[in-house]
Formats: C-alpha cells, sequence, structure tokens
C-alpha cells in the first residue's frame, strides 16, 4: 500500500512542476552585538541564523485563480523563541472584473510613510525577526475586494488572532523583564477567536493615492502588564478590543514624495487611564534623479511622528524626527542603501539605522544592517536597548 | 549675410520638397509613423535583458511586458519580473506621458507594498541596463519636436534621417537623431545625445517581423554606450497584440497580484 502511494506520489512530481513553481531564499544571518547584554542570561554577543522562505505559486483558469502558499523556518543559535516557523502566506484568490476574493492566510500592507506604520493594521507584527516591525505573521482572512471607478473597497473578517513575537529568555533586543508570550491576556473572552473586521477605501486621483480604513477587533500592539512566572517578573502582552480609523496619503510631484499617515485608536487604556489616543507620522521624500551626474539616485527623507499620549505612549516616538538618505546606485547589482536617524525633540534619544544591499552573481544577495541606540534616557521605551547596539549581515541564495 | 545664407538655403530646400520645411518634414515622418502603429490595442512580450560591461561580463533579466494603447497619451504598461531571482515577483505599473512626468508604482513583494515612486526619473537606467526609462515608454509624437535632415542609406535600407528634440524637461538628451525605414516606418538605429550634445548611446534595432499584417515590431535592439562601453541587448518574443486586456489589468489590485 505505502509503495503505491509513494509510486503515484512521484508520478504526479513532474505533473506539478509542469504547471506550478517554486521560489524563495534560503539564507544565513550573522549579529554581533557591540555591547554587553543587561542580563548575565544573555550571555553571547554574537549570534548565528538560518532560515529560509520558499514560495509555491500555481494559477490556473487564465490567470483568474490561483493558490500561494508560503511557509517561512528560521533556525537561531542562541534563542528558542527565535526558532520559529510560521505560515506567511496559504491563499486562494479569484479575480473577476470588478471583485477579487482571497480566503486563507495572507499579508496586507497599509501605509505610505517610512519610519513608522502606524495605518498598517492587518498583520501581526513578527518582531523577534526584525526591530523595523516589517515582518509580519500569516493572518487568517477573507478578503474582498470591490473595485470601481470612484476606488477600490476592501473588506476583511479575520479570526485566529496572531500573537507578537518577543525575545526569549536568552535573546537580545529584549525588555528587561522579558515579554511571557506564554501568558497573554485577552479583553476579549473569545481570545484569539474573536472576529475582527476591517474595511478600507483606496484610490488613486491624479497625482494623490489616498487610503481611509477602520479597523474593530483585538489589537496587533500588545500593551503590557507586570505578572510572575513562577517567582521570575515577567511583562504579560495584554490585548485590548479597539477600533481604529485611519488615513494614508501621498501626494508624488514630480520629485517630491509628501507623506501622511493617521490614525485613531480607542480602547486601549493607557497608564493614565486615557482609552483614545491620535498618532501621525508625515514628511517627505526628495530625490536626485542621476545626482553628480552619474547614474545614481539620492532621496533625502524626512518623516515627523506624534502619539498624543506622549510619555504615556507604548512607542518611544512620540515627539519625534528622521532625517534618511537614501542611494540607489542603479547598478547592474542593484546596489541600494538607506541610512537615518531618529531622534527624540524633547529628550537626547536617537537611534541610528543603516541598511544596504548588493546582489552577487545572478542569484545571490548580500544585506548589511546596523542600529545604534545613542543617549536614550531612563524614561525612554528603548532605554532597554541600550547594550543593544548591533551590526549584522545577511547572505541568501534566491531559486 | 549669415542670414541672408540661411534663407536662401531654406528657399531652395522649400523648392525641393514641395514647400515643406525641415521642421514641417520631419513632424509630417512622425505622425505618419504614430499613425502606422496605431490600433495594435493591447499587447504581451517577453523580453530578455543581456546587459554587458566594458570586459564583456554578462547579466541577464527576464521580464514580461503588457501594454495598453490609449489614445491622445502615452501607454499603460506592467513589467514583471522573473529574473535576477531575488527581484522575482516585483512589478512595475506605469502609465506614460510624452511631455509629463509619467505615473509609476512599484510592487515590493517581500513588504507587500506597492509603492508609488518619483515621477521624473525618465533619465534614470531601468534595472541597471543602458536602457534609460524613457527609451522604452511608446514612442508618442507630441514626445519630441522633428526635423528632417536627409534621406540616407543604412543598413541596405532607404531611410529619413530626422533629429528629434525631447520635449519633457528632465529628459536626459538634448537631441536623438533618428534613421526611420521607409517601407515600414519604424526606426533602424538611433543616436542618443546627452545634455551637453556629445554622443552618448547608439541603438540598432534588427530583424523586424510584422505582426496582424500591420505592426513591425524588432525582434533585437542593442544599446551601445559610446562613453562606459558597456551595452545592453533586448531579445523580444512571444509577441501577443489584441489579446483582450483592459485598464482593470493596469491598475494597482493587478500589480498587486502580478505574477
Amino acid at each position: 500500500m505505502k509503495q503505491i502511494i509513494l509510486t503515484t506520489v512521484l508520478l504526479a512530481l513532474p505533473l506539478l512542476s509542469v504547471s506550478a513553481e517554486w521560489s524563495g531564499y534560503v539564507g544565513s544571518e550573522a549579529r554581533l552585538f557591540t555591547g554587553t547584554a543587561l542580563d548575565p542570561i544573555q550571555d553571547h554577543s554574537n549570534n548565528w541564523s538560518l532560515l529560509t522562505e520558499p514560495e509555491f505559486y500555481h494559477e490556473w483558469d487564465d490567470g483568474q485563480q490561483s493558490f500561494t502558499f508560503v511557509p517561512f523556518l528560521r533556525i537561531d543559535q542562541q534563542d528558542s523563541e527565535r526558532t520559529h516557523a510560521d505560515i506567511r502566506e496559504l491563499t486562494w484568490l479569484t479575480v473577476a472584473e470588478n471583485w477579487e476574493l482571497r480566503i486563507g492566510l495572507r499579508q496586507v500592507f497599509w501605509g505610505v510613510a517610512e519610519s513608522n506604520h502606524l495605518v498598517d493594521i492587518i498583520n501581526q507584527t513578527d518582531l523577534i525577526e526584525s526591530l523595523d516591525g516589517e515582518d509580519k505573521l500569516g493572518q487568517p482572512m477573507i478578503n474582498f475586494a470591490l473595485i470601481k471607478d470612484w476606488g477600490t473597497v476592501d473588506f476583511f473578517v479575520m479570526s485566529g488572532f496572531r500573537e507578537r513575537t518577543f525575545p526569549g529568555v536568552k535573546g537580545r533586543l529584549r525588555t528587561q523583564p522579558r515579554v511571557d508570550t506564554d501568558a497573554p491576556i485577552y479583553e476579549s473572552s473569545s481570545e484569539r477567536s474573536h472576529i475582527d473586521l476591517a474595511v478600507r477605501w483606496s484610490h488613486v486621483m491624479g497625482d494623490f493615492d489616498i487610503g481611509v480604513s477602520h479597523f474593530y477587533g483585538t489589537s496587533r500592539d500588545p500593551r503590557f502588564v507586570l505578572g510572575l512566572n513562577g517567582s521570575e517578573p515577567v511583562l504579560r502582552p495584554y490585548y485590548d478590543i479597539i477600533n481604529q480609523t485611519g488615513i494614508d496619503l501621498q501626494a508624488t510631484k514630480e520629485d517630491w514624495l509628501w507623506k501622511l499617515e493617521m490614525i485613531y485608536r480607542s480602547g486601549q487604556v493607557d497608564s493614565r487611564g486615557d482609552d483614545s489616543y491620535l498618532a501621525m507620522t508625515g514628511g517627505f521624500e526628495y530625490s536626485f534623479v542621476g545626482a553628480f551626474e552619474t547614474d545614481i539616485d539620492v532621496g533625502i527623507v524626512s518623516e515627523y511622528l506624534f502619539d498624543n499620549r506622549d510619555e504615556y505612549a507604548l512607542t518611544p516616538f512620540e515627539d519625534d524626527i528622521l532625517i534618511g538618505v537614501r542611494l540607489a546606485m542603479n547598478d547592474v547589482q542593484s546596489t541600494d542603501l538607506l541610512a537615518g536617524v531618529i531622534f527624540d525633540r524633547d529628550s537626547s534619544a536617537k537611534s541610528f539605522s543603516l541598511e544596504a544591499s548588493r546582489r552577487l552573481g545572478e542569484s545571490w544577495k548580500v544585506e548589511f544592517e546596523a542600529r545604534f541606540f545613542s543617549d536614550i534616557p531612563s524614561n525612554d521605551l528603548q532605554y532597554v536597548y541600550r547594550n543593544e547596539d548591533y551590526l549584522q549581515i545577511f547572505l541568501a541564495r534566491y531559486f | 549675410m549669415y542670414k541672408l545664407i540661411s534663407v536662401l538655403l531654406l528657399s531652395l530646400t522649400a523648392f525641393n520638397v514641395v514647400a515643406e520645411t525641415p521642421e514641417e518634414k520631419g513632424l509630417a515622418i512622425a505622425i505618419e509613423a504614430d499613425k502606422r502603429n496605431s490600433g495594435w490595442v493591447d499587447s504581451t512580450i517577453d523580453l530578455q535583458m543581456i546587459l554587458r560591461n566594458a570586459q564583456g561580463q554578462e547579466s541577464k533579466r527576464q521580464i514580461r511586458l503588457r501594454s495598453l494603447e490609449i489614445d491622445g497619451d502615452g501607454d499603460k504598461s506592467l513589467s514583471i519580473f522573473d529574473t535576477p531571482r531575488d527581484v522575482k515577483g516585483t512589478a512595475f505599473l506605469s502609465f506614460t506621458h510624452p511631455v509629463k512626468a509619467d505615473d509609476q508604482w512599484l510592487y515590493l513583494p517581500a513588504l507587500k507594498r506597492v509603492k508609488r515612486i518619483s515621477s521624473s526619473n525618465k533619465s534614470g537606467p531601468f534595472m541597471g541596463s543602458e536602457f534609460a526609462f524613457e527609451d522604452l515608454s511608446s514612442q508618442e509624437v507630441a514626445k519630441y519636436k522633428y526635423k528632417w535632415l536627409r534621406d540616407e542609406m543604412v543598413d541596405g535600407k532607404e531611410a529619413f534621417v530626422s533629429e528629434a528634440y525631447p520635449q519633457y524637461k528632465h529628459s536626459g538628451y538634448k537631441k536623438v537623431v533618428i534613421w526611420l525605414d521607409k517601407t515600414i516606418y519604424m526606426p533602424v538605429k538611433i543616436e542618443f545625445y546627452d545634455r551637453k550634445d556629445s554622443l552618448l548611446k547608439t541603438l540598432t534595432n534588427k530583424e523586424y517581423k510584422s505582426y496582424l499584417d500591420q505592426y513591425w515590431r524588432a525582434d533585437r535592439q542593442n544599446m551601445v554606450n559610446h562613453q562606459s562601453k558597456k551595452s545592453t541587448e533586448l531579445i523580444w518574443s512571444s509577441y501577443k497584440f489584441k489579446t483582450g486586456l483592459t485598464g482593470r489589468d493596469f491598475d494597482k489590485n493587478s500589480l498587486k497580484r502580478a505574477r
């Protein structure tokens, strides 16, 4: 019997490979921390990881239907929490003239800003992957998009909430005390099965790209309550039921990109008892195309980050400014660089970041990343990262 | 004196070509070329780019292109990148315009993010190649002002030779010189002069084939940069026209799911 199944599978494989395709990467990441961790149990200054993110894609019905499967796996040398797997995508899509329907696990991005992603709320952040918050966990959903002349309206029905990932006991770049991901608290008694709803209208009007959205459901950002795991003090993530209205807007005026994201959220109580707040990120990006009479594009990015909860905000970026430079070499190897600093207007806190990447040959790519935290005062949420400056190199083989 | 000579010369030429100035003749040729190349509605094409540096080292890119003809404006196009592997799934949506900036969106699959990008990069290189964005976008009459220079044999074909001056203020060129095949009204050769008016690149188009008994397309195009000694060859294949694409295939929704 086993043999028959095996033979059938083996016979079916070539058929599959004809009409379907695999792509993706296998990569290795090395991190070097320049300082000693705050907790002696985090007894390492370098870390090594292996990761892969293959993608299986198959379409039929003249491209009107498709199936996508994207698993993800990281094996981390030091942090057992960072060794994790996820299904980034497992989606069936069907397309018609005036609508699109997607069912399954997916990733959705909303927004325009570079420094911060306020409006983007559909997916949980896979924070253990990177501090920039741009890695996301797959979210189970039904997404129906209605496409009209006056814009696209996306409806989302979601359940199967994903908890934010946080470093484990040994992991670097973690809070003190650590976040206990085994002891989350939910406002809703249905916990992870709560039905979350969202709707977004988006449209292009000449030089303007606009989006207006509303989300009702389990907050992707937890607040924290102090708890105990045995005798160890821990932070327990608390997931409120919230309402969030968001707007994202970009005006593209030749060399200038003007960007604005704004949210109003209610239902998440801060430490002084207020349960609503307004936050905003806005700014510009200016490009010097073909700078210095070369093929290089130089972009200047600046954004202002604001949160009206002030020092009660759950973000360190409540009154901060980003200044950054983007370089696109436009060469055969697609060499890119993005360097920036976010500094607090009310304190000395500064965080620096540098990201650069370059293709090697036809199917390899190397990425470099560095983050430095400088002059962080003890009342800043980034204070926990004061010894966590790091350099990172990532080498990947794409297939 | 100078003026007198040019007036004299002008009137002589005018006499020869039925009271048409070189500018009028250049424009007339461009209008005729545009007329003959109108009505293809939409197309899908596969493109292989071979980038060669001065030492002859090669790098390849595989791209699929969908285009939609827009009356009275530049075409809409969607480019989907298959290789290099690290940019697989990246897609580029462009609404081109003859004299103003194009509207451009880029889909970044790693972030699932659609980015509207700065639209004044027409002069910038496309995918690290010797082709600028403006070289690859649709050829609209309004894109240039023209001046016919002479008729000449090139590559064994009778050709009109005209100068064209880009009207888009951020163009990377002062002028281009076009050799247009008199039989098929398609360019055989184009020379690109940079903003300082020195010769920058030469494009040669080869292996023209006709589609739908009317539209001529070159299977091979080679762009040589005389200043950097680099070159890029384009190999076009699987041309299909009137495939039934609509505006809906060229919006941000289709960009997100382009594969």
